[in-house]
């Protein structure tokens, strides 16, 4: 098994068994207590996200085994078909085992218009990884394509597990993975030291009022 | 030009306090229950007469679709569903909202869900606003923990609880009645309408879905009366609206101006002009992917807003403008709309489930040139033949971009096709289904 590639272990890294944790059982318990009662199907994004976290803290690698999937079944009193479909239907639900870093590289028209095919380039060039969906030779990253991922005045961007960093060109990029791959990621948020979506150089609107001005009192 | 004390999201940038602190600094959750005072008829008369346009990209007046909630509750309980499911490409302006001014949010969900006679509201936000989420939901606790929302909201007696909902990576969730489904833990797929989600919304009971814009800028509205609103912008275009301005841009950035302003001057002033000068400019995509392209000599004049947009054959959408320079190819850049549709229709109606497909296939070959002058046109029908003929708009939204290109950019694709035969030989169009 060891000779097997990362991204082929799916069928052979499914567990036995699946069982939700301490930590996992109170974020369910949270997430079914916000809709009425006999509605608890609503949780069951959020108790796919609890167990593809669970997943994360005891293997390092953020995936739905089925196991989980008919945990979660059990857990919201849902057929277990249900609960594959949504698992299924969603992005962000990785059904095979991924990397330590899932870099989630946003290519759409706005991003490709500012330079998203160089940071593919620099993701590749960095992590060795060939193609989409691919991980790593060492587990360390996964390269999944993504549609817009909504911050496109601060294009390109790429999403790592939750973090969203942004104003990347092919340096920043690969500075980015070294620091990933050192294990010490960056703080979220642009690379160029923009603040959030205002134009660089900061912003040219909101200048005459104090800080603490009531702009909308009158 | 919009003056700092006529916008809205003050703290747009978050350059303050997003905490309830510096909310209530900016004037937020001022004297809230003085406006529930007026009642919820009160309220949708306010939200009529302020000509309030719908933010997330269809542009339905606000007070109106707030009218059509029944006038009293009946046995099933009233239901306010915020869209924050911002996928449009081009589109980052809810996000600024939500972890910058995420208490504009929270008190807009109370007035509204008051106004429809709604004891709770949920707030869809897109799964991968990991971040933002974290943050709103910090906001919603603080406005428990201050009494502003929860048993007796602003000590007005009314009872409101908000409840914040993630999703999970899908474009179509943005949908209204996609998202329904995908709140009820089902996949997000859309509903044939009638029954109208006002009828027949979230577990069956009436529901109004709105965009977060929408609702954050309602406070304000009501604070500053319609006839403040109203004054901004255009007839029937009323208000301000904040713009997100991505592209060959110099300098890239969301901006809050009044509608109605003229896309060279939004460009120019906010956005450090087109890269390499107006003269650069190819086309711009006033309003989120869906909304079809338009030439520079459209871009010369017009205005953004609504009617604008809608006169010159494209749309203000969500206000996302995502500009190209001459150095673009423009092909290539409406074949890739075609892919990001084609990943993300939802497979249920066959003429967007196949279509999509299909015009994605031969849009890639349009990119090469590998095909027959008269596919244009073949590829024109068929964007025809999709648009109009699906449950939701998803099939609409993949065939304008098209659409779009061949209206204005039809002698690059025939070009493009020249050169790719001056090269090869001919190959017959092909028969089969792409």
């Amino acid at each position: 098994m060891t000779d097997m590639h990362p991204a082929d272990r799916g069928a052979a890294a499914e567990p036995a068994s699946f069982a939700f944790d301490a930590e996992s059982e109170a974020q369910i318990a949270a997430l079914v207590a916000k809709y009425p009662p006999g509605r608890q199907a609503s949780a069951v994004i959020g108790a796919l996200y609890v167990a593809q976290g669970q997943m994360r803290r005891a293997t390092g690698s953020a995936w739905l085994p089925r196991v989980a999937m008919d945990a979660v079944a059990r857990r919201l009193s849902m057929p277990p078909i249900r609960v594959y479909e949504a698992a299924t239907f969603y992005l962000m639900f990785n059904t095979r085992p991924i990397g330590r870093f899932h870099l989630q590289v946003c290519t759409t028209t706005p991003c490709w218009l500012r330079g998203s095919d160089a940071v593919v380039a620099a993701c590749r060039a960095a992590t060795g990884i060939g193609g989409w969906g691919e991980t790593s030779e060492d587990g360390m990253f996964t390269m999944t394509e993504v549609e817009c991922l909504g911050a496109c005045v601060n294009a390109p961007v790429i999403q790592v597990n939750d973090d969203f960093y942004e104003d990347l060109d092919a340096e920043h990029t690969e500075r980015l993975i070294a620091a990933l791959r050192r294990g010490e990621p960056p703080a979220p948020g642009s690379m160029i030291g923009r603040q959030t979506s205002a134009p660089v150089g900061g912003p040219t609107t909101l200048t005459t009022l104090t800080p603490g001005t009531p702009g909308a009192a009158e | 030009m919009l003056r700092d004390q006529d916008r809205i999201f003050t703290n747009l940038y978050g350059l303050q306090d997003w905490r309830l602190a510096g909310a209530r600094a900016r004037g937020d959750w001022d004297r809230t229950a003085a406006i529930m005072a007026r009642g919820p008829d009160a309220i949708v008369e306010e939200m009529k007469a302020s000509g309030l346009r719908g933010r997330g990209g269809a542009g339905f007046p606000t007070g109106m679709k707030w009218s059509f909630m029944p006038k009293q509750e009946g046995d099933r309980p009233h239901y306010l569903v915020v869209n924050a499911d911002e996928s449009e490409p081009g589109t980052c302006k809810d996000r600024d909202i939500m972890r910058h001014d995420p208490h504009k949010l929270i008190e807009g969900c109370l007035l509204a869900s008051f106004a429809m006679r709604a004891h709770a509201c949920y707030i869809y936000i897109r799964g991968e606003f990991f971040d933002e989420a974290r943050r709103l939901q910090a906001a919603i606790d603080e406005a428990y923990e201050a009494g502003l929302i929860g048993r007796d909201a602003c000590g007005s007696g009314w009872r409101f609880d908000l409840f914040l909902h993630r999703g999970a990576g899908a474009y179509i969730c943005g949908e209204e009645t996609a998202l329904l489904e995908s709140l009820e833990g089902k996949k997000g797929m859309p509903r044939l309408k009638p029954p109208f989600p006002a009828a027949v919304g979230l577990y069956g009971c009436p529901t109004t879905v709105n965009n977060v814009e929408s609702i954050a800028v309602a406070p304000t509205i009501l604070r500053r009366g319609a006839a403040w609103f109203s004054a901004l912008g255009r007839p029937k275009n009323a208000g301000p609206k904040v713009f997100c301005i991505s592209g060959h841009v110099e300098k890239p950035c969301n901006v809050e101006e009044e509608l109605g302003i003229p896309l060279r001057e939004l460009i120019e002033r906010y956005a450090g002009g087109v890269r390499g000068g107006w003269d650069n400019l190819l086309g711009v995509i006033p309003g989120g992917a869906s909304v079809p392209v338009i030439p520079k000599s459209i871009c010369d004049t017009v205005l953004m807003d609504f009617d604008s947009l809608r006169d010159v054959k494209s749309g203000l959408g969500t206000a996302a403008v995502i500009v190209m320079d001459r150095s673009t190819d423009i092909i290539r850049a409406i074949a890739r709309l075609s892919r990001f549709y084609k990943h993300e229709s939802c497979g249920q109606c066959t003429p967007c489930r196949e279509g999509t497909g299909w015009m994605m296939r031969v849009m890639d070959r349009m990119v090469e040139g590998r095909a027959e002058p008269e596919e244009i046109d073949t590829l024109e029908q068929v964007t025809r033949q999709v648009e109009g003929h699906t449950i939701c708009a998803l099939g609409d939204a993949a065939a304008w971009p098209i659409q779009g290109l061949i209206r204005h950019f039809r002698p690059v694709m025939e070009e493009r096709i020249a050169h790719y035969k001056a090269g090869r030989t001919p190959r017959p169009m092909p028969l089969a289904a792409e």
